[in-house]
Parts: C-alpha cells; structure tokens; sequence
C-alpha cells in the first residue's frame, strides 16, 4: 500500500494507483479531457496536471502512480491556471459553433469549459475549416470538432483492431482520419460506432435519419412500422436521465406509438425467429460434423470485421441474417399480406443501440422482400431525440403493449442485446430441437458477463457441445485466431458453437447507445435484460406462439426454402486494405 | 606507412566531398603518378580534419601543413612545389591553423596536448579501414574488458569516471546502464541515438564519418556492461556518409570477429544494426525513438515504464547518444582515473562542441569540460568573424538558452551552466556578432518548434502554433508588450504541462531572449 | 530511341517498377516493424510513396493502411506526391535561417517556379525544405539530392541548379 497526501488528506491506495484514482478517495475530481475510464490514457490534453511537492514541472494524474510519501496539490494556482491556458487554447482551435451542435450539453469539453470557469479565450482563432467527412452511410466525422484525444483511435485500433481511424500528419498540423482522407466509408471500418461513443466532443456522430423518419410519419399515404432492439428499452431511459439499466419497454412502445408509428413491433420477435432458424442450422451442422465451429451472424460490425479480416471463416458464419432484416424480410411480405396493406406503401423503421445496422439495412443483398427491406435505422440517440422533439417525457408515458402480429417476445428474445445472450437463447431451443425435452436450468450462467472470452460446455443428451463467446472486435480477432491455429493443426477447432458481438458488452454497448457511456453503464443494461428474461411468461423461442404462427401460416418450417429466400443471406471477402468487396 | 616520404591526409566529409574532394584526390594520385611519386607519398583519405567551410581541405605530414579550398587546377602545382621540391605552397595554406584541427598524432610526429578523447582519431586515421583502428589502440578496451573483466566492473569503472550523456540531458550513463543491467528479462537491448537533430548540431555526425570504429566499440562496452546482445544504430536519413561509413565499419568489425556470436572466444555475444531515421526532430526523445525504431509514428511515451525497464519491443533498453558511447572505450583502456584528470570535478572529461555563427573559423572542435565560452569562441574558433564584438550566443540549439555578451567568461559543463539557468544540451554554439538581429533567430527557433512538434500532447500542439503567431507579429513590429508577455506564459504553460521535452524547450530560448536582449526585443514592439 | 513527351510514360514506367517493390517486400512480409526501412527503399525505387506502393507495404507488411499513411505523413522524409528527378532541399535550420536561406529558397521558387513541396511540370526538380542538415558552418545550406551545397548565394543558385539534368 502507499500512503500519500492530497490536498493535505492521506489517502491509502494499493501500489500502482494512479493520482487520479486516488484523488477520488479523498473526494476530490481532478478534471480531464482526453481520459476514459474504459480506454488506456493517452496523456494527451494535460488538463488532468497537478503539482507534486519535489517534482519539477507539473504531472499528468491519469498517467502518473502515486508513490509513498507524495504531497499533491490538485487545485493549486499554478495548477489552476495550467489547466485554463491549455483549455483556452484548445477551444481557440475549437469550432465552437456549440449551439447548433449535435453535442450541444452533452459535450466533454463544453462542461469542463463550465467547470473552470473559463469566460474568455484571449487566443488568436487559428484552426481553418476542414471538409466534413460524410463518406460513411453510419458515421458522420467532423475534424473541425476533433479535439485530437485519441480516444476514437484507441478504441478502433486496440479495443476492435480495425484501424480504421489513424493520427495522420504531423505537429499543429495533426488530424486523425483514413489514409488519403479517403474517408470511412472508402475505409475498413466496420461502422460499429465504438469512436463515436467514446468521442468526448461533437467530431463523432451517427448519420442520422431522423428527418428522414418524420416525413414518413407526416406522410398520410404511407404505413410506418418500427421494431426496437433487445438492447434499446435497457438504455432509452438514459435519454431522459432514468438510471443505466432502466427496462422501458411499455414505455418505449408508447411514445412510439405517439410520435405517429402505424405499428409498433418488435425485433425481439424476430430474435426468437432468429433462434428458430439459426438453431435449426446448428442442429444440422452438429449432426453432419460440417463446417463447425457454427458463428453468429446478428451483428452487422461483425460481418464486415469479418469479411475484411477473415475471409476463411465464411464458410462457418451462420447464414442466418440478423434480428433486423428478418423483420424487414417480413414486414413487407408477411406483415403487409397479413394485415393488407401494400407493401409499398409500408416504411419499415428500426430503433437500433447501433450505427453499423444502418449500414447493414443498405446492403444490396437485403431486398428479399422486393423492396429495401428496412429503409431507415435510428439510433437509441437519434429515438431519444424525436421523443423530446415530440414534447413527450419517458418517465411521464404509461406502459403500453407493443402491437400483434409481429410484437410478441419470449425471454431467450430479450437477452439478444447483452453478450452471451444469443448462445444462451441457441442453446435453450438447441437443447429441444435435438432432444425434444426442455432444458431444466435455463440460466447459462458461464456465457453471461463481461469478462472477455467466455467458454461453456454442454451437455445435450450425452454429446457435448463446446461453446465460446466473445465480444469486441479485439476479442473477436483473439478467438479465431485461436480457431485458425487449431484448424490448422488439428484440422478442426475445439468449438462447435461461437457467439460473436462487435461492441463490448454487445449490443447494451453499441455505437448507438447514449452519450457518456462506459462499461459499468454497460453491464447495467445487460443485468436488465437478464431480469427482463427471468420476468418472461416464455423464456424459449421456440415457445413465441407468434414465431409458430408465422411457420404455420406463411415459412413452413425453420430453413425451409422461403426461410432461406427471405430470411438467410450470403457473405463476400472484402479487401483489408479499403473494406471494398473482392469482385472474384 | 613508415616507409613513405610524405603522407596527405585528405579530409573526407560531407562538406568537402560537395566541394569537390572527390576530383582533388582523382587529380592527386594521378599527378603524383605522373611525377613519379607513388612510392614516396601516400594518399589517405580521413575524416573531418576540424574544418567546416573550407573547401577541401588536406593536411601534408610530417610538416602538418594545411590546405585548403583546393581544386583540382591546382594539384600539379601543389604536388611539384610541396611534394617534389617541398616548398610549402602560400596561396593555399589555411590563413591561421585552428587550434581544433591540430592533430594529436604522436607517430605524425605532430605530439601538441590538446584535450582529445572522443576525437582522438577524426582526421587522423582512414575511417574506412579497421588496421588504422586498431593500430591506434583500437578494440583493445574490448579486447582488455573480454579477457580480464567482469560486465559489473566495465560498467562500475564507467561509475567512477563520471560520465554522462553527451545527448542534453546529461543523466549519469552507468546509472542508465545499471537500471536497465538489474531489470529482469533476458533480452535487452542497446540504441544509440544518431538521430542528430538539434539546429546547428552536427557531431555525431562528424565522429561517425571520421571514427565509426569508435562508436563500434563503444557500443561493444555498453551491450557487455549491460547484458544487451543486440544493439540498433538509429541514424539521420540524410546522413549518407555516416551511413556509408558505419555500415562499412560494421562488416569489417564482424569479418574480424569483433561483432557476432562469441567474441574474441568469449562468451560475450553482439551484433550491431543500423536503422535509417525518417527526419523527425522529436525522435531524438528517446522513447520516441524507441517507437520509431519498431516502424512507428515517433510519439513518445508515457513515463513510467522507462526504458531501462521496458523499452523496444517492450525489453529493457539503453539509450545512448553517440558521443557518450565514443568516450567508452578510452574510458576502459586508459582508466576512470585518467578520465577524471580532464574537465571538472563535477564534470569531468571533455565535450564536443559544433561551433557556428559569426565565428572565423566554424566546426568541430573538443574542449575540457569548464572552458570558458571566451577560450572555446577565441582560442579554438579564431574568434568573431571580421573582428566585429561579441554581441551573445545560443548555446544547445533550439531548445537551448541565450547567453548574453556579459557572459563571455562562464564556464561551460553541465553543472555550472544549471546556474545560469543555460544548458549545454547538445553542444551547439551559435555565435552572435553586434549585426545578428535576435528577433530573427527567436523565430526561427519557435518556427522550428512548431514544425517538428509530434502533435501528440495539446500543450505543445497548440502551444508551439501559438508562440508562432505572436513571434511573427512582432518580427514585423506589429506585436504589443502583451504580445511578449503571452510569450512567456504560454511557453510557461508548455513547460510545465508539455507532454515529453520539446514541447518544455521553447522556454529557455524565449526567457533567456528577453532576459539578455529584451531592450532589443523591446524596441520591436509597436 | 525516340521518346515523345505526351504520354503518360511516369506512370508507365512506375509500372515496371512494382516488381522491385515485391522483391523488396518479400524480404520483411508480416513484419510490421521494419514498415520505416520498407518505406525507405520503396521511396528509393518510386522516389515517392503513391497510393498503390502503400497499400502493398500494408498488405505484404500486415499493417493497416491508414497506419502506413500515418507513418509516411509524420516524417519529412517521405512524399506523396512525385518527385522530380532531383530534389532540391534548401535549408531553414537557425545557422542557415540567419543567413538567409529565406531568400534563397524565394530564388529557388521563383526560378523554378514551384512552391515547397512542389514538382516541376517535367519532373526534374522537386523543392523542399530541410531543417538543419548538420551543414551549419556552411550556412546557408542546399541540399541537391545527396550532394550538400554551402554558401549558396541567390546570385549562383542557377548555376547550382541547373547541373543536374
């Protein structure tokens, strides 16, 4: 342990802690900027300085160890006045046109301006204007924000190994961006959304469709329909200061119903169909002993991580497409047959905690319907924000039902949106499908959690399944790599079954999830949809009696060949130098 | 080379190549051919003799005559009336033989005491051949240290010499070497840092092209004391002939079995590689080098870990410059003892200085540690140019501190300059005369600092920008005495909160400026 | 040989050259740390870094290309734009800035007619500036690809210039 002073208080805190930390333990917040609790800092702003008696010069508290006997003074004049000239020089470069800002009172550097009381800049303006790049169908990046605190690299680089964003150029002259400023969209990024999470300013943002969504719903001609993510009624009261991990599902659904959607349904519907079909594809493959190990295909990050990074795995993806566009697949056949309504007629909306999904929605392969299967992706943010334009208050609205035929959901649905939670639901039906009993414990506590690979084996019936799971492109990256190695040497890999999510945490920590995210918030939400599940009357997919009713009455049975015309897909090798598709 | 009447000693360097060295020696070996010579002169080429700005330069031993801007017209009639008749031809004899460029060479018969340690053999021995080397006593401190010494008593005679880094930071070396030699791990590795990049430094460069063998043991010594079996020499990219040279020396070392596995039969294992820098300033940093060494942008890194601890590739690393490691090898064949008898008590041995400005005679020049600034500007470098006064010098380069004309007589090592908040840093001298216009070098220097800034830490990033602007509005007379005082306290800031030293270095040139000169700097307010 | 100057024989000849990159490539694949030496002697073979040669230094070097152009902008050293057969450096380091490597450099741009950074129309001159070369004694100093030039005046500048074809 070391034992120190700050501000004249002794603080005990175990070797290796960092100033910072510590100074959380006698209560005091030393302000930052380019630090994030979930990301190795960087050293960049140096707003975090503080002065340590016998130490020339001032040290950076998120980098620097408390040692024993230390004195620090966090708040000292010298101390005070650093932090201010360094601020003010940063918004000297700063375009500070805040009020029109998409970061508008949610923005880092605008609080820490507040906070230090900062009423003048005395700084020569110097930045000049940079295009905007908007390249990217999901991510919108504006360098004339872009305070350069390397977090959106960190993140890409060394949380997801992408490397889609690098620090370019050099001095005063520094920006981050793609090689040849040839812009995300002409990049390897996976559009995961992960930069524009843990971007503390306004340089980071979703491409929105938020107008695009309010002429549909002004349209008196067209039939809006919305689904909302697992993830989304675990994070959407964030939106309206509700605590992490706050279930807004009745909620949800009726300010959605009041901002003017025809019909309010569910992806959690389509997750347990999801289930059906890509259980289904697991059975089969266990059973035939073909390219196993059988990976996850609900993330769209994922797909494209993989077609760029691992071209030979696509033979073992599942071809089942994910939650989104098998609704989108029947919205605009099932849905409009069902109820009569044109299928032109009909807009289908998702409310997604990702950005990479409104890429994934314009795929070109995703028009099994006839029409573009999904036409607009808002982000939990983007949702949040038509609420609040609308003059609706979360916490105000009652609790409503989402409506039929495609609005009903079983527990193994709702767990979608944490990591683990499609394995866990595959594996409850996985169990039925091979035994035709009902697996007893429906709690797969292994795969549940945030640590990084998580392993599980099952028993169905005497054969044993080995499973892994993992979350982050890093993590991703780390587990088939593993696999690679195995099939190369043994010719096949200890896992039957793999679960991959592009974001920490899944999708409760998706690009599109609300501002000032971290971890912890994270875990919150996945707990929720653990409760959400457990508070189920149904907690298998194959019990969703709506699932059931679409087999009867419309697919025949799961991967039957209308499955697989409207609700499984293909993948393509993308080059890993620019993410474009390898035209073979 | 005893039975040869005269030997020319050629100076080989970057300067003298471009000023057409290359054709001198063509038309000398042929001309003394012509005249029937061979036999009784020899033609050697050598490192830099001491001169900058000279043209070529030769020295004929064993009168050590000096020539120099030498063509090639005017060989035949140097080679008949010195050579053949031996009369010393005037019209191309160096006005006034520097004191730096004598040459210690007892066998040249030339013995004068002049303090040369890391120049012992620049512009006395051909840099491209190891006998010369080795025939000046050379790898015998390897030799001596492989046979009859332990890595803990190199590294603990290298402790009682007192040397330190010759880079700027002037740390203890055997203290750099010590932590790195206790670090835990197997693997650990030696860089020497020949990314010379402070303004108006050049060196390393010129002990590379003169002595590269030197370095090479250096090195040897270090790897040994440190427990390194590999040793990078990450080098400027535009410095070709260091490169040529040093790549060259590095063959000739491992067909001698002086680099490689089991030297001289001993159990000590070294290879030596070199890699060329890209022409970044902040990569003289050393972590910053380390990431540029493993093929990255050269941001430097956060500290703690040291490199001692976890450097390249994350393995204990020592970081030297190069003319640190050339003291090495005198240091262990001669004795801390012998050592300590130069400089300070404080500070001892000597340092190199590269001396340019308003001088007579710029260049290369080795002076004890404690000459006075006066004895270094008017004994070795013929004083100010045109006879004009002292007005001030930058001592250090760019991130170094302005002296002003009172401070003639201050003694120059690290230790004594702390107290007048100067620096020796580098070993740079820029020499003012009463016409040089301080405001110009000022923006310079803060020009200089905003281009090579990494961009990595917002102090220093915004900072350097800054300072730029306010500079160059007073440089045109349009600045406000806030103008100035923005000046210092951003520059203040940045030394406080800058992320790795060059963005703390404009500091000492922008206080020290207003310090000595601010009536002058004044005057250019509006 | 006839050559006639209409084409667009640069990029013909660029061409040619890819297998000497490979060569060179080959010898350091899915080695991510020699990406500076690879960039060295790639740019010795091009005598720039166009797109293309980066994105096989990334691919055969197993580096991302955004990091390879990180790289390259961060060192004076390399250029993204071609080069002209010989590169004129002059240099702004102190020595040479106080002796008025300004005003050489305004020469140097007005008479070839490029700014820094700039290529002459046929490729035989690029000009740039340098940051202190270690030629300070010879202040002010040019640099003509690797021959170092001392004392240049304004007034012989073209005479420098104009021997390298």
């Amino acid at each position: 342990m070391i034992t120190a002073t700050i501000n004249n208080i002794q603080v005990e805190v175990p070797e290796g802690t960092t100033i910072l930390w510590a100074a959380k333990k006698a209560n005091v917040n030393i302000p930052t900027l380019c630090f994030h609790p979930d990301l190795k800092p960087g050293g960049q702003c140096g707003v975090c300085v503080v002065e340590i008696e016998g130490i020339p010069g001032l040290s950076r508290s998120c980098v620097t160890p408390l040692g024993e006997g230390f004195r620090v003074r966090t708040h000292s004049p010298k101390v005070m006045n650093a932090r201010k000239e360094i601020v003010e020089m940063i918004l000297a470069n700063h375009d500070t046109d805040c009020l029109t800002c998409i970061k508008n009172n949610s923005c880092e550097l605008q609080g820490l301006a507040a906070t230090l009381g900062i009423s003048t800049v005395e700084y020569a303006k110097l930045a000049e204007r940079l295009p905007i790049d908007r390249s990217s169908v999901s991510i919108v990046r504006d360098p004339n924000k872009c305070i350069l605190c390397g977090r959106c690299i960190q993140v890409c680089s060394n949380v997801q190994t992408v490397n889609a964003l690098a620090v370019n150029h050099r001095g005063y002259d520094t920006v981050i961006g793609t090689a040849f400023s040839a812009g995300l969209g002409n990049s390897v990024c996976i559009n995961c959304g992960q930069c524009v999470v843990h971007c503390p300013v306004g340089a980071l943002y979703e491409n929105s469709s938020v107008e695009a969504v309010w002429q549909a719903l002004h349209d008196p001609d067209k039939f809006v329909v919305v689904q909302e993510a697992p993830a989304v009624r675990a994070m959407l009261g964030e939106e309206f200061g509700m605590p992490p991990g706050s279930l807004v599902t009745g909620r949800m659904y009726a300010a959605l119903r009041r901002l003017g959607f025809d019909a309010v349904l569910d992806t959690n519907f389509s997750a347990d169909l999801t289930i059906m079909e890509e259980g289904t594809e697991l059975v089969s493959r266990l059973k035939s002993g073909q390219k196993l190990p059988l990976i996850t295909s609900c993330s769209p990050g994922w797909i494209k991580f993989m077609e760029t990074f691992f071209h030979d795995m696509i033979p073992h993806m599942s071809t089942a497409k994910s939650p989104q566009q098998m609704f989108g697949a029947l919205a605009k056949t099932y849905y409009a047959q069902a109820k009569g309504i044109a299928p032109e007629k009909i807009v289908s909306v998702s409310v997604m905690p990702c950005t990479a999904k409104k890429f994934e929605c314009l795929r070109p392969e995703m028009k099994a319907s006839g029409y573009q299967d999904v036409d607009y992706v808002l982000t939990t943010r983007e949702i949040g924000r038509m609420i609040r334009e609308a003059g609706l208050d979360l916490k105000e609205l009652p609790e409503e039902e989402a409506d039929d035929i495609m609005g009903e959901y079983t527990g193994a649905g709702t767990i979608f949106g944490a990591t683990g939670g499609v394995m866990e639901a595959a594996i409850r039906s996985a169990y039925f499908l091979v035994t035709g009993r009902e697996l007893e414990n429906l709690d797969v506590q292994p795969v549940r959690g945030l640590k990084g690979i998580k392993e599980a084996e099952i028993d169905i019936d005497g054969t044993k399944v080995k499973v892994a799971v993992a979350h982050s492109g890093g993590q991703a990256r780390a587990l088939l790599q593993k696999v690679q190695q195995q099939m190369a040497t043994e010719g096949k890999s200890e896992y039957q079954f793999i679960e991959v999510m592009a974001c920490p945490g899944g999708c409760v920590g998706g690009g599109g999830q609300s501002w000032g995210s971290n971890m912890a918030k994270r875990a919150r939400r996945g707990e929720a949809l653990y409760e959400d599940d457990k508070a189920r009357s149904h907690r298998r997919s194959h019990e969703n009696r709506s699932v059931l009713a679409v087999y009867e009455q419309f697919l025949g049975k799961p991967n039957s060949e209308r499955s697989h015309e409207l609700l499984h897909t293909y993948y393509q090798k993308r080059s890993p130098v620019d993410g474009k598709v390898i035209n073979e | 080379m005893s039975l040869v009447r005269n030997h020319v000693l050629l100076s080989i360097d970057a300067g003298t190549v471009m000023a057409g060295a290359r054709a001198v020696e063509k038309a000398l070996v042929e001309e003394i051919a012509k005249q029937g010579l061979t036999d009784e002169i020899a033609v050697l080429e050598t490192g830099s003799v001491g001169t900058v700005g000279q043209g070529v330069v030769m020295v004929v031993y064993p009168e050590g005559v000096y020539y120099s801007n030498v063509t090639p017209e005017d060989v035949p009639e140097l080679v008949e009336e010195h050579l053949l008749k031996g009369r010393p031809l005037k019209r191309l004899m160096l006005a006034e033989t520097p004191k730096q460029a004598v040459i210690t060479k007892e066998k040249a018969g030339l013995l004068k005491e002049q303090p040369r340690i890391v120049l012992r053999n620049c512009g006395v021995i051909d840099p491209e051949k190891i006998d010369e080397y080795i025939a000046e006593e050379g790898y015998m401190a390897i030799g001596n240290a492989l046979t009859s010494m332990k890595p803990e008593d190199v590294l603990e005679e290298v402790k009682r010499s007192g040397l330190v880094g010759r880079g700027g930071a002037s740390f203890p070396t055997a203290m750099k070497w010590e932590f790195a030699r206790r670090a835990p791990g197997d693997i650990k590795y030696l860089i020497c840092n020949a990314d010379e990049g402070e303004p108006g430094t050049f060196k390393d460069r010129l002990i590379l092209e003169g002595d590269p063998h030197k370095l090479i043991e250096g090195m040897l010594l270090a790897g040994y004391a440190v427990g390194a079996s590999k040793g990078f020499v990450y080098i400027r990219g535009e410095y070709a002939l260091s490169i040529e040279r040093l790549e060259k020396a590095i063959a000739q070392a491992r067909d001698y079995g002086l680099l490689g596995v089991n030297i001289l039969e001993s159990n000590f294992s070294f290879d030596i590689f070199v890699m060329k820098g890209a022409g970044a300033y902040v990569c003289g940093e050393e972590t910053a080098l380390i990431e540029s060494l493993e093929g990255k942008r050269g941001h430097p890194r956060i500290k703690p870990p040291f490199p001692a601890n976890a450097g390249l590739w994350g393995k204990p690393t020592v970081v030297n410059n190069v003319e640190t490691l050339a003291n090495v090898s005198e240091i262990i064949r001669n004795g801390a003892d012998w050592f300590r008898g130069y400089g300070t008590e404080k500070c001892p041995g000597t340092k190199v200085y590269t001396i340019i400005g308003n001088v007579a005679t710029p260049g290369l020049i080795e002076a004890e540690m404690g000459t006075t600034l006066r004895d270094i500007i008017y004994e070795y470098a013929g004083g100010i140019q045109g006879g004009k006064k002292f007005k001030g010098a930058l001592i250090g380069g760019a991130a170094g501190a302005f002296l002003g004309p009172d401070m003639l007589d201050v003694q120059m090592d690290f230790v004594n300059l702390k107290e007048y908040a100067a620096v020796l840093g580098s070993g740079a001298i820029l020499v003012m005369d009463e016409g040089a216009d301080v405001v110009d070098l000022l923006q310079s220097v803060l020009h200089f600092f905003k281009h090579e800034s990494c961009g990595h830490c917002a102090p220093c990033r915004l900072g350097t920008a800054q300072l730029v602007k306010l500079i160059d509005r007073i440089a045109v007379s349009k600045g406000s005495r806030e103008d100035l005082n923005k000046l210092l306290r951003i520059s203040d800031v940045m030394r406080d909160t800058s992320f790795c030293p060059l963005g703390q270095s404009p500091y000492l040139p922008i206080s020290s400026s207003i310090k000595y000169f601010g009536d002058e700097i004044g005057a250019r307010i509006r | 040989m006839t050559t006639e100057n209409t084409c667009n024989c640069a990029e013909m000849q660029e061409e040619e050259l890819y297998p000497q990159l490979d060569e060179v490539i080959a010898q350091h694949r899915g080695k991510p740390e020699d990406l500076i030496m690879v960039l060295h002697k790639a740019q010795g073979i091009f005598g720039y870094l166009p797109k293309k040669v980066q994105e096989r230094v990334a691919e055969g070097l197993k580096v991302s290309l955004n990091e390879v152009y990180g790289v390259i902008t961060f060192y004076n050293f390399f250029s993204t734009v071609p080069q002209g057969r010989h590169s004129v450096k002059v240099c702004l380091g102190t020595a040479c800035y106080v002796r008025g490597s300004q005003e050489i450099l305004g020469k140097a741009q007005k008479e070839l007619g490029i700014e820094v950074g700039g290529t002459t129309d046929d490729r035989r001159y690029s000009l740039d500036v340098v940051r202190c070369i270690g030629a300070c004694g010879l202040a002010p100093a040019m640099l003509i690809d690797d021959d170092v030039y001392g004392r240049v005046k304004s007034t012989n500048l073209v005479n420098i210039i104009e021997k390298y074809e």
